[in-house]
Order: C-alpha cells, then sequence, then structure tokens
C-alpha cells in the first residue's frame, strides 16, 4: 500500500510508514539482508541510557524557512524555535550560490504559548498570530509547524489553518511535526514536505524543462549537469518560491541529494503527479555516477548525451582521482552521518582506496517511500564494494560515538551533522564535516573530497594539541565497555 | 504577557540549563522532548561547555512517556548517567512534555539522593516562563537541594569579607564568563572574597558550598536573578546590595564599586577603605588615561563615525549600554529597545533609570519581546547622521537595510564570537569603545 495520501493532514511518522528504526549493531550486510527478509518490519532497538537527539520541528522547518517568499508560525512556547535563526543565517550567506544577489529576512515566528494557554488551548493565539503574521509580512503561503506542547494540548492547527487559509486567499499549511511523536527527526522533513506536496505543488498544466532536486543548500552542480541535457534543475525547498514549488509537477523528473530526506516528496511527485524519479543511489563515487547519469539520460531519452558526459568527464578526473587513490590507499575512516548520505560517504571512502572501519548512521529505513528494492542506497555500497564492518545505527548517541573512536582510532572521522567532529578532535583524530551535500558529487566531487580527506589527515597538528588538553567528561568504567551496552536491555 | 513573538532573543524555560551548564562539572539531564536540548544548543551556539550540548543525557520523550508517563525511564536514565559521565553535580530539568503529563520527577531523584547523590530536580516546562525567569529556579533549587546539604560546615554569614554575586544569566550574557571574572578581580580590589559560581574561575561545586557563609550578596540586575537574592536574605538572613545596570565604563564603574563599599560598611565587613580607595583609583587613571588618548580621534575623525545608537537587548545592557555611550564616548542613545519580556512591576523604575542617564535629553525606551516588530518601529525611525545599532545578529540585516554600523552583542547570534571577553567594568568600557570603532572602521576598504 502506498505510503503517499495527500488528503490526511498528518503523515504517519517513519517508523511506522517505512519500519524505519535507530538501534543496529552488526555489520552492513547483516542490516541488508536482515531488512530484506523484514518487509519493513525491523525490530528497532532502545537505550537505557540515551543523550540529546533533535526533533522532527526543526527539521520541518529546513524544508519550510529558506522559501524565499513564505512565512513560518511554530505554534508552541518561544524555545521550540530557538534554533531556528540559524536557517537565517544559511539564507543569508547561501543565497549566492542560487544567484539570489538580495536575500530578504527569514520572517520566524512563535505563536509563544504560556502556561494558560496549555489551560485553555492556544487556537485563539494561532488565529491572531496567523492573522498579524499575514498583515506584517504578506507572504505568499504561512506555514504552521506543531510542537510538543500544541500536539499534547490538542490545538485544532488543521481546522484554524484551513480557515485561515480561505480568509487570506493564500495557503496557510499546518505541519504536524511535534517531537515527541518520533524518534527520528527526519520525520519532520516528511512533514514539512507532506504540508507542501498537499497544499503548494499544484497539479500540472503542462511539462516544463526542469529537473527537481530534492536537496539542502549546497552548491550549484546540477544547473551544469542538467544544461547539457537541455534541461534546468527546479531546487526543492531552499531558496525556492512558492511558485516554482507549485509547478514541481510539471517536472521530467525528480533527483535527490539524499534518499533519507527526499524519501516521501520524490515518492509523492511520482505517485500523484507522475513525475518520475531516479531510482539510483545519488551521484556519489564512480559506480554510482556511471549509473545515476545513465539512468538520467535514459529517462530523458538522450542516452548519448549521458555517455558523452560520462566519458568526458572521466577523461578528466580519472588520472587526478588515481593520483588521490596512490597517496590514501589503506587509510581508515570512521563515518558518522544521516542514513543515505551515509551511505554514499561509504561509497567515496572506497572509491578512494580507503578502508571504512565503521559507521554510526543516524537511523534505517529499511525501504524508502517509492517501495523500491532498486533504490536502497545501503545495498548499492554493499553489493558494489562489499561488507562495512561495525555498521551501527546510532542516532546521534555521543557516548556511543567516542567509545568507538576510542576503541577503532581511524585515519579521519568523516562526520555530517554538527557536534561529532569534536569528538574526533578530542581524541586526536583528524575530522572533516563537509556542510554542502553535493560536495561529493560526480567525478569533479570525488576529486574535491578527496583532496579535502588528505589536507585533513596531514594537517592534523591542531587536533593532537587538543586531545593532550580537553576536558573528557566519560568514565574510564564506560570507555571500557562494550560500544552498544545500553542498547536493547530493558530498562 | 506577549503575544506572538517574532525574532525570538531568549528562549523558553528549559534554556535556564545552560545556568547548570556554567558550573564547572555540573550536568544537566533533561527530562523532555528528544529536539529541547538541540533547540537550546541551537539557540546559544559554542554552548556546550563540560557535559552540555550533544552530551546531556535526555529521556526524549516518546508517545509512550507521554501516555504512560516517564518516571520509568527518567530513573534508568538517571541511573546510567552515574555509570557513564563523570561529574559533580547532577540537575534534572524538565519539558512541556513532562510537566504537562504531570510526571512526579521529585520522586524519582529523591530515590538518588537516599544515596548521597548531589542532584537536584527542577521544573522548567518551556511554556511556564522564560530562560531570564527560570535562571533564578535553577539556581534556588540547587541551593535548596544541595547547597543546604553542606550548612553544617558553612554557617551562614560566618565570613565577613565573603559575598556571593549573581550578575549575568550564563550564555544569555554572551559576555558572562568575562564579566564574572572582571567583577571578581574589582571586587577583591576593594577587599572582598567573592563567589561568582559559575566558569573556570569559580571554584565549581564546592564554592557552592559555601554560599551561606556569605556576609550579604550583590545583584547586577534591574530585575532578574532577584529572586535569588531574596530567596538567600529569608533562608540565611544575607542582604543584598542591588545594582539596576550593568556598570560599563568609568562613571558607572566608580559609581558601583563605591556603593558596594558603602554597603559593605553597614555590613561590618571590615574592608580597608583607603586601599580599596586606592585602587578604585588607580583604575579609574587608567581608564581615562585611553580615554585621553582616543579623545582627538572621537573629535576630528573625518571621515564620519556614528553619532546615535539604536540598542536592542536585555534591560540591563540597555541601561547600562545608554550611559556609557551617552557619557563616554558621545554617542548619542536615541529609542532603545528592551526585549527580554520585562515584567510589568519593574518597568518604571528601568525607565527611570535610563532616563536618569541625562537630564537634558529625552531617551525613548521601549518594552517589546517582539522584536520584529521593534525591527519595524526602527525601520520607520530618521535621525540626522550615521548610526549604529547594537543587538542581536538578527539585527544586522536591519542594520544593513539602514546603512547603519553594526555591532553583534546579544544572543542569538552567528555573526560573532564570544570567548572570554568582559564588557563591565573599566576594562570592559575600554574593550567596547575598540569594538565600536573598529567596526566602524573596518567600514573603510
Amino acid at each position: 500500500m502506498s505510503t503517499v495520501n495527500l488528503t490526511i493532514p498528518e503523515v504517519e511518522i517513519r517508523e511506522v510508514r517505512l519500519g524505519s528504526v535507530t538501534g543496529f549493531q552488526g555489520t552492513a550486510k547483516e542490516l541488508v539482508s536482515a531488512c530484506g527478509g523484514c518487509s519493513g518490519k525491523l525490530k528497532d532497538k532502545t537505550r537505557s541510557f540515551s543523550q540529546c537527539l533533535g526533533c522532527g520541528t526543526s527539521n520541518a522547518a529546513c524544508t519550510l524557512t529558506l522559501i524565499q517568499d513564505a512565512a513560518l508560525i511554530s505554534h508552541g512556547p518561544v524555545g521550540c524555535s530557538s534554533c531556528l535563526h540559524e536557517f537565517a543565517f544559511t539564507y543569508r550567506v547561501n543565497a549566492h550560490l542560487r544567484q539570489i544577489d538580495h536575500p530578504t529576512q527569514r520572517k520566524i515566528f512563535s505563536t509563544n504559548l504560556e502556561e494558560k494557554d496549555t489551560i485553555y488551548g492556544g487556537g485563539k493565539k494561532l488565529k491572531e498570530t496567523i492573522d498579524e503574521v499575514y498583515k506584517r509580512v504578506h507572504p505568499k503561503a504561512i506555514f504552521v509547524i506543531t510542537t510538543c506542547a500544541a500536539g499534547i494540548i490538542g490545538d485544532d492547527v488543521e481546522s484554524i489553518t484551513n480557515d485561515a487559509e480561505a480568509k487570506l486567499g493564500i495557503p496557510v499549511v499546518a505541519v504536524f511535526c511535534e517531537g515527541f511523536r518520533s524518534k527520528m527527526w527526519t520525520s519532520g522533513f516528511d512533514a514539512g514536505y507532506h504540508g507542501i506536496a498537499r497544499k503548494i505543488i499544484k497539479p500540472p498544466v503542462q511539462k516544463r524543462k526542469i529537473i527537481n532536486v530534492i536537496n539542502f543548500w549546497g552548491t550549484d552542480v546540477f544547473r551544469e549537469w542538467f544544461g547539457e541535457f537541455g534541461y534546468e534543475p527546479n531546487y526543492i525547498t531552499p531558496f525556492s518560491t512558492i511558485d516554482t514549488l507549485s509547478h514541481s509537477s510539471e517536472a521530467v523528473l525528480t533527483v535527490q541529494a539524499c534518499s533519507s530526506l527526499g524519501s516521501y516528496l520524490g515518492a509523492a511527485l511520482e505517485q500523484v503527479y507522475g513525475v518520475r524519479e531516479i531510482r539510483n543511489s545519488p551521484p556519489y563515487g564512480i559506480v554510482q555516477t556511471d549509473r545515476w547519469f545513465r539512468e538520467l539520460g535514459k529517462i530523458l531519452n538522450q542516452e548519448e548525451t549521458a555517455e558523452k558526459l560520462i566519458q568526458r568527464k572521466k577523461e578528466e578526473y580519472l588520472p587526478k582521482i588515481e593520483a588521490l587513490r596512490e597517496k590514501l590507499r589503506g587509510k581508515t575512516a570512521y563515518v558518522t552521518a544521516g542514513a543515505s548520505h551515509g551511505h554514499s560517504l561509504l561509497a567515496l571512502l572506497y572509491e578512494l582506496g580507503m578502508k571504512p572501519t565503521g559507521a554510526a548512521i543516524f537511523h534505517h529505513d529499511p525501504i524508502y517511500d517509492n517501495e523500491s528494492s532498486d533504490s536502497d542506497t545501503l545495498l548499492h555500497t554493499v553489493s558494489d564494494y562489499g561488507d562495512v564492518e561495525n555498521y551501527n545505527v546510532c542516532n546521534k548517541q555521543e557516548f556511543e560515538l567516542v567509545n568507538v573512536l576510542n576503541r577503532v582510532r581511524p585515519d579521519i572521522l568523516l562526520a555530517r551533522h554538527g557536534g561529532m567532529t569534536l569528538w574526533g578532535a578530542k581524541l586526536g583524530i583528524p575530522s572533516l564535516l563537509i556542510g554542502d551535500e553535493h560536495f561529493g558529487m560526480g567525478y569533479e566531487g570525488l576529486v574535491q573530497y578527496g583532496e579535502r580527506i588528505l589536507e585533513t589527515i596531514e594537517n592534523d597538528e591542531f587536533v593532537k594539541n587538543l586531545s593532550q588538553h580537553c576536558a573528557n567528561p566519560y568514565t574510564d568504567w564506560w570507555l571500557q565497555q562494550e560500544p552498544y551496552t545500553f542498547l536493547g536491555g530493558n530498562f | 504577557m506577549a503575544a506572538l513573538i517574532e525574532q525570538e532573543r531568549y528562549t523558553c524555560a528549559i534554556g535556564a540549563l545552560q545556568t547548570v551548564v556554567a558550573i564547572p562539572r555540573a550536568v544537566p539531564i533533561l527530562h523532555s522532548g528528544p529536539g529541547c536540548g538541540t533547540m537550546i544548543k541551537g539557540f546559544f551556539e559554542r554552548s556546550s561547555g563540560y557535559a552540555g550540548g550533544d552530551t546531556s543525557p535526555c529521556t526524549n520523550f516518546s508517545e509512550r512517556e507521554v501516555v504512560f508517563g516517564g518516571t520509568d525511564r527518567l530513573r534508568s536514565i538517571i541511573k546510567n548517567t552515574y555509570k557513564v559521565l563523570d561529574t559533580d553535580l547532577q540537575v534534572v530539568v524538565t519539558g512541556c512534555t513532562a510537566g504537562i503529563v504531570g510526571d512526579d520527577v521529585a520522586s524519582v531523584t529523591d530515590e538518588f539522593l537516599e544515596e548521597g547523590k548531589p542532584i537536584v530536580h527542577v521544573e522548567t516546562s518551556g511554556f511556564k516562563s522564560n530562560n531570564y525567569v527560570s535562571h533564578s529556579a535553577v539556581v534556588n533549587a540547587i541551593i535548596d537541594q544541595y547547597v543546604s546539604r553542606f550548612e553544617a560546615e558553612n554557617p551562614a554569614r560566618s565570613e565577613k569579607k565573603l559575598v556571593n554575586l549573581f550578575a549575568s544569566v550564563p550564555y544569555q550574557d554572551q559576555f558572562w564568563k568575562g564579566n564574572l571574572k572582571e567583577y571578581k578581580r574589582l571586587l577583591e580590589g576593594l577587599g572582598l572574597q567573592v563567589n561568582i559560581l559559575f566558569s573556570a574561575h569559580s571554584g565549581g561545586v564546592k564554592e557552592w558550598q559555601t554560599i551561606p557563609k556569605a556576609n550579604f550578596n550583590i545583584l547586577v540586575s534591574p530585575w532578574y536573578g532577584e529572586p535569588i537574592v531574596k530567596h538567600l536574605f529569608q533562608k540565611y538572613q544575607q542582604p543584598w546590595f542591588q545594582f539596576h545596570y550593568l556598570p560599563i565604563g568609568g562613571n558607572e564603574t566608580n559609581r558601583f564599586l563605591n556603593a558596594v563599599l558603602a554597603f559593605a560598611k553597614e555590613q561590618d565587613a571590615g574592608l580597608d577603605e583607603e586601599k580599596a580607595q586606592h585602587f578604585i583609583k588607580e583604575e579609574e587613571t587608567a581608564y581615562y588615561e585611553e580615554l585621553d588618548n582616543l579623545a582627538t580621534f572621537l573629535l576630528e575623525f573625518r571621515y564620519g563615525l556614528p553619532n546615535h545608537a539604536h540598542i536592542l537587548h536585555d534591560a540591563g545592557y540597555v541601561a547600562g549600554l545608554t550611559r556609557f555611550l551617552l557619557h563616554e564616548t558621545g554617542v548619542i542613545p536615541k529609542e532603545q529597545f528592551i526585549v527580554d519580556n520585562v515584567p510589568e512591576k519593574y518597568q518604571n523604575q528601568i525607565r527611570a533609570d535610563i532616563q536618569a542617564a541625562s537630564d537634558k535629553r529625552e531617551i525613548p525606551v521601549y518594552f517589546n519581546p517582539d522584536a520584529g516588530a521593534v525591527q519595524d518601529q526602527i525601520r520607520n525611525l530618521h535621525h540626522a547622521g550615521r548610526g549604529l545599532i547594537l543587538g542581536s545578529g538578527w539585527d544586522k540585516e536591519l542594520a544593513k537595510e539602514k546603512e547603519y554600523d553594526f555591532l553583534s552583542i546579544a544572543c542569538p547570534t552567528p555573526y560573532r564570537i564570544v570567548l572570554t571577553t568582559n564588557y563591565i567594568g573599566y576594562t570592559g568600557g575600554l574593550r567596547l569603545i575598540e569594538d565600536i570603532y573598529n567596526t566602524a572602521l573596518a567600514s573603510y576598504q
């Protein structure tokens, strides 16, 4: 049964929809085969010790705040939108990557729920806030993201937003992303995209020469690539407009920078509006990049263009890649990242001749919303390059990461979410976080990434010094235990 | 209380977990939804301390805890915190979820208390208040549930020269580390011993244990932190001296130190007054030597410097900065904006304190935590000359629109890193002058 249903206000969380898990210990192959037979029913394990996670509300905001002409309301206490100013910064500093010369101020509001609202309800406050936001900003759409407090007190956010939409004549979209609903903050992406799919994207009128790219705010690599085929990227959602989003149903196909991110929207666009989705893993590493361009060429009916592009790029970059392999061969690396992007990073490492000694991946989706086993990004990595030992699913539990790093002591730590590199550095391990999710894409990306890895491994003076002086709050007892001691026990 | 808030400049009650992070080797344990810690970390940025941020244990409320309660999970997390983390003090803070479902947190922490663990709990449901308010709740909870266990060794008011200082909401005041260290240096210059309680320059939990011994308390704040000194007065009969705004620069630091000196005398602190006055004089001389050197630049620089300013900050900073700018730089404070949601009963006093900075000009003051609305107000203000905006990262965009100079001095801000800089005291005033005019000079390229 399809996981996409745009007629209901709320998309189901990943645990329920995809059978996703946040606790697993084993190898990549074991996880892939466990999923192969589990039909989405991989058993999750809980932890009897846990640290701060992250929640859906900020990830929903991540999909909505960077839309050029929309406003965002967090319906909750003031703290539930505390970190969103970071998106305002991102918007401002990365706007030039999307040819936006004058980035406008992000419009982020809180209904500022207080104690009396938890007793009498916050509906009136939300109504008034929507009216005031419209008056103040005149946005093209207003998104209302929900929070734990709003969820538990039971405010009828869907009715309030529908009424406001009728009154104001712009989309007013309820996005349900209360933190306690899901252990996977990525459920927040799905919530944001569900809101966009059900209220912003319009049914197609005529096909356009555009290709949807579901991504964050990385460099504009797709413009050059798609240009060779006569198409333009339609970026979703950072730096889009309500208008460009509304036409994403008219694209010829959809690609994703990371399947963990775009799974739901990619499937929604395909199932509801017939926009095809590239099934292959994103183009990280030579093998995947070949496949990805070929699938692109096939769907666009331009297979020859794809072959020429592949050949030309390879002639240019393969010698450089080979030179990097000479320098990096045998170096070990540990990866910590969101699910599918982590699989991509593992592929990159193998391509560069390096040896992944393990990975802590934030969650695992046994299947994506397109329900196609052709899209299993971890399976692709395993079948292309072999198994990955110490492949663990660990939702940003720093104590486990510290324990593992202390054991495996890789030559480099590759991280993809803020906060994790600190622990590599504290242990004297060169650590690299690449914020631009497109950085490693394509043949050129492999070279760029390889050069950064090399540079990071070589320039280790800072981390070596830091490791001699920094504080470590973890007990000796803990560092001597098995890293997954607290996983799976009954508390 | 405020309705909607655009561009919040503070966070919710659970943000006071940073008050715990500011105590060396203390750990906050969050009994809250999964995102609360990340929200707070993201608001303050670079604020993990010893065991805050991603290190802090959290029960990560799920549907199950919302329905069945989360005390079992909390018990398990606390039990294992002792195994995994090496800490001196554990403070359980609660989020909205725990507050609404009504978990009895005390019953869980009491079990560990009976084992003699240094554990404290405090309710900080986000909807209850904000971090300016709950800072006091956290401090008072530590006093009642931890400090009070050491009263036998620390008899009330037994050290005549010892004072407890409450002057910054850690992290919300970005300059808290530097400010506290400078207060300590200044007050020691008067002959006092000072518990600053937070930062590496405090003595950690050992210092907290000596709180009852202090002869009196010093509160530097127009309103936040007041419940702490009132509580200590009730509990240990310690009187308090309150200075209502931040003493920045020569005039106000003189005023502050002399007032403390007078208060200490009333409390029989037994300070050597002559020595203290000598210290003040020396600091003041050094300060004005710099201002003297700088005055020609301030008066003669031909290419343009800011001549007026708007400040968007909390009441303590706005009042302190207004006085400082007017009298010690010559930049005229125009409309000022206080964005920390000051309870109404304190507003008149704050207004009066700011107005008292000048006997000849009116300084309009607005109280509004809805900083987005404040920005719209500033967009419609027009004054002759080059303007300066002192505010948070949000205001950089506003300053650019208005072609004003901008200095980031408030939360949240991705545009400035603050480590141990202080803005209070004589040295703080000089540093602020450097920052303001270096910002202006950096515009000449």
